[in-house]
């Protein structure tokens, strides 16, 4: 057995140094689709190429980071953490972040509340704030077991609620995107927005795991 | 301008047990189940005729509805405060006097 064939069983040399770039496979029925309806959209001008292209650069441009700013910034003023909680869009647009199409609610994480999001329908998601979602978000076994039994899901991300307080799983099946604000790290008195935001998680804004310790940033 | 929400929030409502074939938004686990609404989202298009081309009128009142855990799982394992809160569109909903 040579090293490159022991992972290999279809017989083609993808490892190998010098194997070209070319397409793995055939397009796939919906992205034939796609690739027909996006041909046909610049074809009758209804879109250019150049849209379509920085369409795709604002989407790739979001991310975790923009959630982390509000959350940082309701950490350090309350007045802001009022607002978030009153109307998230409005909130978000504050920091020029816009949620087109669907209405944010932020809901707050305490000594006495857990909350989680999931969609158990399809994969809904506040793209606008934290970009495109985890893999495992999307999967069957975690929106069929995040309002089934959403302890045991918790504690399989490390994250244990006592039984003291209580959990709130959001099913987020229309028109609202949710986020979570999860608790304000201990120890961070004093701390910038800028520091604070390196706590601030994707996971932790969908309600998996708490923010990351004050000893935890990543720099 | 807009029809006035039918719900209060704090109001006890019940999710219709239909089945109609189409985009539903109402997840079949908490059809025919108990809850109370939590607030009043505004109101959408119908997804049930936007999904087929239509125009989503009349809209539809969107609430967010909160479940008691163990009213919607008889066997749920976690604590007996842990609730669901759900969005779901007036039209699935109706007023509950029914305690249980």
């Amino acid at each position: 057995m040579t090293q490159h064939d022991h992972d290999n069983g279809h017989g083609h040399e993808h490892d190998t140094a010098h194997a070209p770039i070319e397409a793995a496979d055939a397009l796939g029925a919906y992205q034939l689709l796609a690739e027909a309806v996006r041909e046909l959209l610049i074809e009758k001008g209804v879109i250019t190429a150049a849209e379509l292209r920085r369409q795709i650069e604002r989407m790739d441009a979001r991310g975790p980071h923009q959630g982390a700013r509000m959350v940082a910034r309701a950490w350090v003023d309350p007045a802001y953490r009022r607002r978030l909680l009153a109307d998230g869009s409005a909130a978000a647009e504050e920091l020029g972040v816009a949620v087109d199409g669907t209405k944010l609610v932020v809901v707050e994480n305490t000594a006495e509340i857990h909350n989680l999001i999931v969609c158990t329908l399809c994969s809904c998601y506040p793209r606008a704030i934290l970009g495109l979602p985890p893999d495992w978000y999307k999967s069957r076994d975690y929106r069929a077991r995040a309002v089934r039994e959403p302890r045991r899901v918790l504690s399989e991300f490390g994250t244990e609620i006592a039984d003291r307080v209580s959990v709130r799983v959001h099913d987020s099946t229309a028109d609202m995107r949710y986020l979570v604000l999860p608790m304000r790290p201990q120890a961070t008195d004093g701390w910038d927005e800028a520091r604070l935001a390196k706590l601030v998680t994707r996971d932790s804004m969908i309600g998996v795991a708490p923010a990351l310790g004050a000893g935890e940033a990543g720099d | 301008m807009s029809a006035p929400a039918h719900f209060a929030p704090g109001t006890p409502v019940r999710v219709g047990t239909g089945d109609p074939p189409s985009h539903v938004r109402t997840p079949r686990y908490i059809r025919g189940k108990p809850g109370v609404i939590e607030r009043i989202c505004g109101r959408f298009g119908n997804p049930e005729r936007l999904a087929y081309g239509g125009d989503g009128q009349p809209k539809q009142t969107l609430y967010r509805v909160r479940f008691r855990q163990d009213a919607i799982w008889p066997d749920y394992a976690g604590a007996a405060q842990d609730t669901v809160d759900i969005e779901i569109y007036e039209h699935w909903l109706s007023a509950d006097s029914d305690k249980s």
